[in-house]
């Protein structure tokens, strides 16, 4: 299967973010630090098959953001983003 | 647990399936009572658990096919080859049987009917469930909400929802369906028969300047392939929302 095949939606992975940051946070936006783009989280591209997800820009398919989740714990790497911003909780 | 709620934990709940509604030989709906369901927006998805004897776990996603304004929850499933956790929902699972799951979850690709229209959805296969819950709640929202649905299915076999699709398009909101069969039409056929490409949403879809909000969902080449169409028709890339299905697991 093609890598373009496996690819998602940021949406896809809201489940995901939602146990990381107890909100739904891919309505926020997220910062590419390589093309400079910012899009809602729910826009970028997505990939699940890995051990952990990987959300990749749509632009430039850097990596923003990789979550992986060993027992007990959320990993969260974001080797190429430069912000993320999420609504505060009313 | 008021905490919990305002902010956001997903907790695991079980649903009792009330009713199974098959709607083609390989696709089935399954409506859920949801114990304290905190209700849904149009386009989320939840996630299903199974759980086999032995301990062994299987987590799927699936689109919520039902109106927010509906209390019971329904998602709607294709069987896939070989597919762990479609085969035991489409094929097994009964009326009284519990099923475990959690949401709603998603906030980006939804649509509310106070955003308004005009609305553009387009549909590969299954794609169809989450944007019939967008027409199921413009529908139910009033007249006042214009929306075109442009649907490829294989064949008319397996067209999902098709009844209710031509019951939707005679009513006063006056919804369009363009059907397109790309592998096999019954006889007389005259609507589309190939794969949905730029011609036919040039002839289908609103005009830009009309400015519309799409909502794309299905395969991901399908969904790729459809959303570069309507960038090239004058659609910013950012007014077409898109729900890749990816390499689904089943």
């Amino acid at each position: 299967m093609e890598g373009s095949e496996m690819r998602t939606d940021g949406n896809a992975i809201a489940g995901v973010l939602q146990e990381v940051f107890v909100r739904e946070v891919t309505t926020g936006r997220i910062a590419c630090a390589s093309c400079g783009q910012v899009e809602p989280i729910g826009a970028e591209h997505a990939y699940t098959q890995a051990p952990g997800i990987v959300l990749r820009c749509r632009h430039c398919e850097d990596v923003l953001l990789v979550v992986t989740q060993p027992p007990r714990r959320h990993l969260l790497a974001f080797p190429r983003s430069r912000w993320i911003e999420i609504a505060a909780t009313p | 647990m008021a905490r919990a709620a305002v902010l956001g934990r997903l907790n695991w709940r079980l649903g009792e399936v009330a009713e199974l509604i098959d709607e083609t030989p390989r696709v089935r709906s399954i409506v859920l009572d949801v114990t304290d369901w905190p209700g849904h927006r149009a386009g989320q998805h939840v996630d299903v658990r199974l759980t086999a004897e032995d301990g062994y776990q299987a987590q799927r996603s699936f689109s919520i096919a039902s109106v927010p304004e509906d209390p019971r929850v329904s998602i709607t499933v294709e069987r896939l080859p070989n597919g762990e956790v479609s085969s035991y929902l489409v094929g097994e699972l009964r009326a009284g049987d519990q099923l475990e799951l959690r949401g709603p979850i998603g906030g980006y690709f939804v649509w509310e009917a106070q955003m308004g229209g005009p609305l553009l959805l387009v549909a590969g296969g299954s794609g169809i469930v989450p944007l019939m819950s967008m027409l199921r709640h413009a529908e139910a929202f009033g007249a006042s909400v214009r929306a075109r649905l442009v649907y490829s299915s294989r064949s008319w076999e397996d067209i999902i929802f098709r009844d209710e699709l031509e019951r939707l398009a005679a009513g006063a909101n006056g919804l369009k369906v363009f059907h397109s069969l790309t592998r096999s039409q019954p006889p007389g056929w005259t609507g589309y028969a190939r794969r949905v490409d730029g011609a036919m949403l040039s002839a289908t879809a609103w005009p830009a300047s009309s400015s519309p909000t799409a909502f794309v969902c299905g395969p991901t080449p399908f969904v790729e392939s459809v959303a570069s169409a309507l960038v090239l028709l004058g659609y910013p890339a950012r007014s077409v929302k898109t729900e890749r299905f990816g390499p689904t697991g089943g």
